[in-house]
């Protein structure tokens, strides 16, 4: 869908192997389809159904998302930085649509 | 909190649904159903699972969860009081320096929140924390 803004803040690794906190944020309106609009219609599901984080191509985290995730989903959590690289941030949309963010790890 | 009380939650659940007092869309799991889909019919121990979320949410739209279990491959959130129980799942690559995440939920009403980890030798273990929600997040 348009308009979609991901946002992430990584904190800089030190040496090789240092731990790093990962903060992300996407702007998605993530309806369950168990809401009712004013004619009593059930709206549409539309969400973004999976998250994942990796750096230098290996996984740091793989999430499976359902409605009960809040508007403009927020995901934070630890990765271990073994060598410079980059992070690579991807939202995967009910709609096909696919979101992505990076972040560059030099020390 | 005891087994015999999530049991009775579960039972409580299954008559209500039965009754077609809660609004369930076609897709929607019962939780004994979506916990088995995860553990494969496997028996969970109690410990090992850290919940952190606050004792009274006012606003259900967004509750801040923390969940981590030291060595866990996946880590599974249900919230058993929402149409669907199911919520998200971490899974945990080899470069996740610790088996925790964070993120923000919905609950439709006050309610358990039930974590159940998948640890590295495939074993279960869980624990559950109740959520009292003072406005109800629509739809969860």
């Amino acid at each position: 869908m348009e308009g979609v803004r991901p946002r992430v803040r990584v904190d800089s690794a030190a040496e090789a192997g240092d731990i790093v906190e990962v903060k992300t944020l996407i702007s998605h309106p993530m309806e369950s389809g168990l809401r009712r609009d004013g004619d009593g219609e059930l709206i549409p599901r539309h969400i973004i159904n999976r998250f994942t984080a990796e750096y230098n191509g290996e996984m740091v985290l793989d999430v499976e998302m359902h409605g009960a995730i809040s508007t403009n989903p927020y995901f934070e959590f630890d990765a271990t930085v073994p060598e410079p690289g980059s992070f690579t941030f991807t939202w995967y949309d009910d709609d096909g649509d696919v979101y992505t963010a990076t972040d560059d790890q030099s020390f | 909190m005891n087994l015999t009380r999530r049991q009775a939650l579960i039972t409580a659940l299954s008559a209500a649904a039965v009754a077609g007092i809660l609004p369930r869309s076609a897709s929607a799991q019962s939780l004994d159903e979506a916990i088995s889909a995860f553990t494969g019919g496997a028996e969970a121990t109690e410990g090992g699972v850290i919940i952190t979320a606050p004792e009274i949410a006012e606003n259900g739209n967004t509750v801040p969860v923390e969940v981590e279990a030291e060595g866990a491959a996946r880590i599974i959130i249900f919230a058993a009081g929402n149409p669907n129980p199911d919520v998200v799942t971490f899974a945990f690559g080899p470069l996740a320096a610790v088996s925790r995440g964070s993120t923000r939920i919905r609950l439709a009403e006050t309610q358990d929140i039930i974590v159940m980890a998948e640890m590295s030798d495939g074993s279960y273990q869980m624990a559950a924390q109740e959520v009292k929600v003072t406005i109800g997040g629509c739809g969860g």
